[in-house]
Parts: structure tokens; sequence; C-alpha cells
């Protein structure tokens, strides 16, 4: 399975995990990103999880209810997931045939994707005096 | 009463294989008729007009003007038979009275009523003879259809032009995307909202939250005239598909009709969020964004 450049990559991110989807991703190769990116949050410790899909012209059901399905198990490990970058044409198929991405948020980019993390996980520690870093 | 009748059926079928060389030798005599009485028919036209109260958007002048033309174009197929004349005045006609609002009944309306005005002077002038009258009616009823035909045809067609010119018009104009604050698009929708109206929109909408980096879109739909359950599940579709994208969309506008229409028709809107009116939606939306918009202090309008 590793053969080839890699299809994606996950880059940690002071709290956070990026990870950014470079081409179309089969459906074990989704699997195998949910897997890593559920495990790698426990490893950092990580708050909040970003999946950058800007590279991607199509998004298939299979791949919108995996990126659901990260969300909701990253949450359950403690981190906020949100997806950045849906091409408008994707964006556009995706509601035509009746697919979301459910309750997880979606950002336009990567710099925006940033800036909502840090709003909300900021929001959600009122009391801490331990300043999340950027 | 009963035996005439049935002499007159006989008679006009009879006359309905009429060879054409009768048709030619009347028609003249019709005409000249027609013209020697214009003075007074014309009249008696306009007052059946007006008690009928069809073209009441044009004034006295214009419509003594525009019988007189009608009239004289009529007389003038008759005599020559070709239309093409009355359907060039025809046309431009329409041209003339459309944008002010004339229907079709009422076109119509006149001109069979100047059928009706000269069919009756044919009548009295040869009521005494009733088989050459069955042939002046002969010469005279297809001529005057074909007239009212041509007339009617050219109304409708001048005033389908013109809802294409409009329709065109307001494609074009369509559905412009305005940014009016940092990060807040506006979207104003006039007109009616068809399906390849609504993929066009959404698309112009999505692009524009990319190129304008959109966090916030106000669609106004005061301007859109009716709403349906298609029409609403597009607006679903192009506020998930924002959303996707990152942006929330404000949806302004919804008139108390629209508004009892989609609840009667059960579309599910919990997931948008309305606001009464475009003034409201940019308050909301520039509250979203934080801006905080203050008067200075000073009497508005100087």
């Amino acid at each position: 399975m590793n053969t080839g450049p890699a299809l994606v990559s996950i880059l940690r991110q002071g709290s956070y995990l990026i990870a950014s989807i470079h081409t179309a991703l089969d459906d074990s190769q989704l699997m195998r990103l949910q897997k890593d990116l559920v495990d790698q949050i426990g490893r950092h410790r990580s708050r909040g999880v970003i999946i950058d899909v800007a590279a991607l012209d199509v998004l298939d059901s299979f791949g919108s209810r995996t990126l659901r399905d990260i969300a909701e198990m990253a949450r359950l490990r403690g981190a906020l997931t949100v997806i950045v970058g849906i091409q408008p044409d994707v964006a556009f198929a995706m509601v035509s045939l009746g697919m979301g991405t459910g309750s997880v948020h979606a950002a336009l980019d990567l710099e925006e994707g940033l800036e909502y993390l840090d709003r909300q996980v900021r929001a959600r520690q009122p009391g801490s005096s331990v300043v999340v870093p950027r | 009463m009963t035996e005439d009748h049935t002499v007159t059926d006989d008679e006009s079928s009879g006359f309905s294989t009429l060879d054409r060389q009768d048709e030619h030798q009347l028609l003249p005599e019709l005409v000249a008729h027609l013209r020697e009485h214009r003075t007074k028919l014309r009249q008696e036209w306009a007052t059946r007009i007006h008690d009928a109260h069809l073209l009441d958007a044009m004034t006295p002048q214009e419509m003594s003007t525009e019988t007189r033309s009608v009239y004289d174009n009529y007389v003038e197929v008759l005599e020559t038979g070709s239309v093409e004349a009355l359907q060039d005045y025809a046309r431009n006609l329409s041209e003339r009275i459309i944008p002010r609002g004339v229907e079709t009944h009422e076109v119509v309306g006149i001109v069979l009523l100047l059928r009706d005005v000269l069919a009756r002077s044919l009548f009295e002038k040869y009521q005494t003879d009733f088989r050459l009258l069955n042939r002046v009616l002969d010469a005279y009823e297809p001529a005057a259809n074909r007239i009212a035909n041509t007339v009617a045809v050219s109304f409708v067609d001048e005033r389908e032009r013109v809802i294409r010119q409009q329709q065109d018009a307001i494609r074009e104009l369509s559905t412009p995307v305005l940014p009016v604050r940092e990060r807040l698009l506006i979207l104003p929708i006039i007109g009616v909202l068809d399906s390849e109206r609504a993929r066009q929109l959404t698309e112009q909408l999505l692009t524009g939250i990319r190129t304008h980096r959109a966090k916030v879109v106000v669609i106004d739909i005061t301007g859109a005239p009716d709403v349906d359950e298609t029409v609403a599940n597009h607006l679903v579709q192009t506020v998930d598909a924002s959303r996707l994208m990152g942006a929330s969309v404000i949806i302004t506008g919804l008139s108390p009709e629209i508004a009892q229409t989609l609840v009667t028709i059960g579309v599910d809107l919990s997931k948008m969020n309305t606001i009464g009116d475009l003034q409201g939606g940019l308050e909301e939306a520039e509250r979203l964004l934080g801006y905080k918009v203050t008067r200075q202090d000073g009497p508005v309008g100087e």
C-alpha cells in the first residue's frame, strides 16, 4: 500500500493535525486515512483536525461518509474536525446527490479552517490558563 | 319560417362551390359601398368599441386615427385580397399599443366589431335581395375572416416577441453576486427562478464565494414572484452547497404569501437562516462577521 508517492500527508501543526488529500482515493485508501488519523490524534494529543480536499474534483458518497465518520471518531477522541477546500463543482455535485458533510463544519480553505479551530478550541476551554499554541 | 331556413341552407351549400368569378364581380361593388359610407360606418364602429369598453387605454384622438387606418386597411384588403400591407400595419400597431397594456382580446374584439358593423351594413343594403345577399356574404366573409386572423396572429406574434425579448433581458441581468463588505456577499434574486436559472445561480454564487472569500451570503428573494416546492428545494441546495464552501447563508425577503406556501407544501427549511427583510439580513450578517456599524452624530442627510 505504501508504494508510489504519498496520497495523503498528515502534518502536525501545534495541537492540530492537517491531512491533505492529494488525489482521488479509493475505498481502502480512505479507510487507511481514517485509521491513521484517528491513531495520530491520540498520539499527538491533538485538539483539532483539518482535512484538506482542495485537490479533489470529485467526492463520492463513500468519501463523504468516511469524512463524516472520521469527524465523529475524532470527536470521541477529543478533537474537532473541519473540512476545507471543497471546490464549487464538488459542493454543487454533493448537494445535488443529497450528500453533505452532516454536522461537520466546512471552511473555505486551510487558513479559514485554522481560524475556525482556534476560535472553537479556545471557546471550549474558557477557564484554561494554558495558551493554545498556534 | 322553417321552410325559409331550409331553403337558405340549401342555397348556401350551393354557393359554397361558388366560382371565384362571382367573388371578383361582387367584391369591387362591396368595396365601393364601404368606401362610400366610410364616415358613417367608421363612426358606428368607434361607438361600438367605446360601448364595449375596448382600448380604454387610448385617447379619443388616437382612437380616431387608428380606427381610420384600420378601416382603410380593412377595405383595402377586401379590394386587393393581399394581407401583406395589413400585416405590416398590424405589427406596427401592436408594437405601439402593447407597451400600453392592450390585451389580445381587445384587439381581436375591435376587428370582430368592424367585421360585424360592415356585415350589418351589407345586410341593410341587400336585404331586399336575399340571393344576392348570400352571394355578397360568401364573398365578404372569407376575406373578413382572413383579416381578423391576420390581425390576431400579428398581434400575438408581436406580443410573444416582446415577451421573449424581456425574458432574454431578465436572463442577462440574471443574478449578480455583489460584494458589499469584505467577506459579505449579496445575491438579489429577481424574476422567476426555474431549474436552469437556479443551477446557474448556485454556480455563480459558489464561484463568488471562492473569489471573494465570503463567509456570509445574504440571498434576497423579494424580487422572486413565486416560490414553489422545486424552487424551495433549489434554495435549500444552494444553502447546503454554500455551507460546504464555508459560507453561511441568510435568506431575506420572504413575503407572507411565500411563507404560507412553503409551510403548507411542507418544505423543510429548518436549516435555513431566514430574516424578514434585506436590512435585517445585512445587520445579522454584519453581526456574524463582527462588524459594528454606528451612525455619526448629526442630522441625517446633511
